[in-house]
């Protein structure tokens, strides 16, 4: 079905992002919008902005309803539903189905089968994909058993969703009860389901993911793998593709396992297989799949001159995908930055206000995906991404030089940012040689607390 | 290039007495989108705060308002282009003036949506609507429905006072916060 008008059910950088590339294929956009973002960047880059609620997420974009009406009432072909809020509700792609409104992503089933994770554990196996040593906590006697089978340390994870919430890492078995315990609780909160699971926890080891193109029948194609090592408490903050220091043939069993993975589900629309990489054992492991376009995709995108995006909405529209694999060509070498109103001085705590001043860098192989300029709000209600530098260059040497450039030109004045802090990321020898695991981050911190907090702008 | 209030009614007329229901000039630096009532309003890409006509510059930012290539993008919005007045006589157009007269009246209070969804001014259809220009409402009067996928939510006035004017039509899309009516308090 041809799609003309397309309802954007986000905010923020990504909202921007994906209202470009549909002026671009000549679809209408119609961004639905909170109160705190009526009069965003986003919402002068839309045709049209309705507003779907007040700045609360909850009373806004989280509400499946509200935006399927909003779809319906504006009469929009689809919905894109962007990243975070709704989507990988299955609610909303559900809704959708039943209204006759294309939803830019899986099926309601497949946000399904992989918001489950233990399930997407099991599809991984079947489809003869490693996963972590680990498995499902039935009662605490079988939780013991399994444990010493698996041995310490041991990660206790939320069957329903990820982030961070409601994991919790056990070193010494006589803990794992009260682990469970508080994990169950944490993610009974979280994501409304206290079931929880047990992984073996991989010491050193490296965030590895794979970008794929599902046509919802059993046609895969992947789109190379973007390393997303450098985190703080899960958070990302910086990816490069490729992944450094990886053999070549390491680098293409990986491709290979996320293709088989989505192959399993049928998967349609973008998405993204997620790895962890032993560094001691050279092994990688299954960890989930994200139903969804990511922050990150930009890298991707760099490296292949694929529209993402474009490529969301060609497969929603049923066009299927318009790439072969043979057509992907990774060339060169790219690197994103996330630039976050956040407060490295202050343990990264948001800095939302208003933006005074801006400066975003420009040239050749630099990349800015933002919502802000001068004036612009940043509301306290919603993730604190700023904007993402990406820059893309022939070798990793040329790209690393290109971002530390493009960090340095940066200036937002009126919150508080995380630049200097990347600065100091780009700039560290460890980082600088390639292929950091994901204590990386945590070990810079440690030793160098004051390099972070120096030259903050105000 | 600039078009006047004047040149704007012109054209207005020039259009309501032809027989298209929708009219789209560009000048240089400027669009102009005009719609019949049957259709919604006219309606601003992008803006639906603003008056029923809307004369748009580009280059204000980075960021032009664009032309709806195909059908109408608002077929069903709320917009304050048809609205009935205190006088009774509808005003498809719907002077701004005269809005911006109204919603500078302290004591001409708006009523706004409480969310976005349908709104009906009946509780069925056919059935007399809740409100009518004129009607006296309390605090606790309902005025409307709005519909949200199937769940109908009630909208009450929130203020004592006479309708004094209803801007949305029935079965329209409305915005949260989107003023629906204008209730004149006493006094």
């Amino acid at each position: 079905m041809d799609i003309r008008r397309i309802l954007v059910a986000n905010r923020g950088e990504i909202a921007a992002r994906i209202i470009r590339t549909c002026r671009k294929l000549g679809i209408e956009t119609v961004l639905a919008a909170s109160e705190a973002d009526r009069d965003s960047i986003p919402a002068r880059l839309a045709d049209r902005t309705v507003c779907i609620g007040p700045s609360r997420p909850s009373e806004s974009y989280l509400r499946v309803e509200t935006i399927v009406q909003a779809a319906l009432g504006v009469r929009a072909d689809a919905i894109h539903p962007g990243y975070g809020f709704l989507s990988e509700r299955a609610a909303l792609a559900r809704l959708c189905e039943q209204q006759s409104v294309i939803f830019i992503g899986p099926t309601a089933a497949q946000i399904d089968a992989v918001g489950d994770k233990l399930r997407a554990r099991s599809e991984a196996q079947a489809a003869n994909v490693a996963v972590v040593p680990g498995g499902a906590v039935e009662s605490g006697e079988a939780a013991l058993s399994l444990a010493r089978q698996i041995g310490t340390p041991i990660l206790v994870k939320a069957v329903g969703g990820g982030g961070g919430r409601g994991m919790k890492l056990v070193d010494r078995l006589e803990d794992l009860p009260h682990a469970i315990e508080l994990a169950a609780a944490e993610a009974g909160a979280a994501f409304g389901d206290a079931r929880v699971y047990l992984e073996r926890f991989v010491t050193r080891g490296r965030h590895v993911e794979v970008q794929v193109l599902g046509d919802g029948h059993g046609g895969v194609i992947h789109l190379g793998e973007r390393d997303c090592s450098v985190q703080r408490r899960y958070q990302k903050l910086l990816e490069e593709s490729p992944a450094p220091g990886l053999a070549d043939e390491f680098r293409q069993q990986l491709h290979e396992a996320a293709v088989r993975f989505a192959k399993r589900l049928a998967y349609r629309g973008a998405g993204t297989v997620e790895f962890l990489v032993d560094t001691h054992t050279d092994q990688f492991y299954f960890l989930e799949m994200n139903a969804r376009i990511q922050v990150e995709h930009p890298v991707t995108e760099a490296l292949t001159g694929v529209d993402l995006v474009a490529e969301q909405i060609a497969i929603a529209s049923g066009a299927g995908i318009r790439l072969t694999q043979s057509d992907i060509r990774a060339q060169g070498w790219a690197m994103e930055c996330r630039i976050n109103a956040e407060d490295p001085g202050r343990d990264f705590q948001p800095s939302p206000g208003v933006v005074r001043a801006v400066t975003w860098p420009a040239g050749p192989g630099i990349r800015v995906d933002t919502h802000i300029a001068a004036g612009s709000r940043v509301p306290p209600f919603y993730d604190s991404l700023l904007a993402k530098l990406i820059a893309h260059a022939a070798t990793r040497a040329q790209a690393l030089q290109r971002l530390q450039e493009a960090v340095a030109a940066s200036r937002v004045e009126g919150v508080r940012t995380n630049l200097a802090f990347h600065a100091a990321v780009l700039k560290d020898p460890e980082f600088q040689a390639g292929a950091v695991d994901t204590g990386f981050l945590a070990r810079l911190l440690e030793r160098s607390p004051v390099q972070m907090e120096t030259g903050i702008r105000g | 290039m600039t078009l006047t209030a004047k040149d704007v009614a012109e054209i207005t007329r020039l259009l309501e007495e032809s027989n298209f229901d929708e009219l789209y000039l560009e000048l240089d630096g400027l669009k102009l989108s005009l719609r019949r009532g049957s259709a919604g309003a006219a309606q601003p890409l992008g803006n639906s705060d603003g008056p029923a006509y809307a004369a748009q510059s580009p280059g204000a930012g980075s960021v032009a308002p664009r032309a709806a290539p195909t059908g109408s993008l608002a077929p069903s919005i709320c917009a304050p282009g048809v609205s009935t007045s205190a006088d009774g006589a509808a005003r498809p157009g719907g002077p701004a003036a005269a809005l911006a007269r109204a919603a500078d009246d302290p004591n001409n209070v708006p009523v706004s949506a409480p969310l976005l969804g349908t709104f009906y001014r009946a509780p069925k259809p056919g059935a007399p609507p809740f409100v009518e220009i004129g009607s006296q409402v309390e605090e606790d009067t309902i005025i409307g429905i709005i519909e949200v996928m199937k769940l109908m939510n009630t909208v009450r006035a929130g203020v004592r006072g006479k309708v004094t004017q209803i801007l949305c039509r029935d079965g329209a899309l409305v915005e949260y916060g989107e003023t629906l009516m204008r209730v004149g308090k006493p006094g």
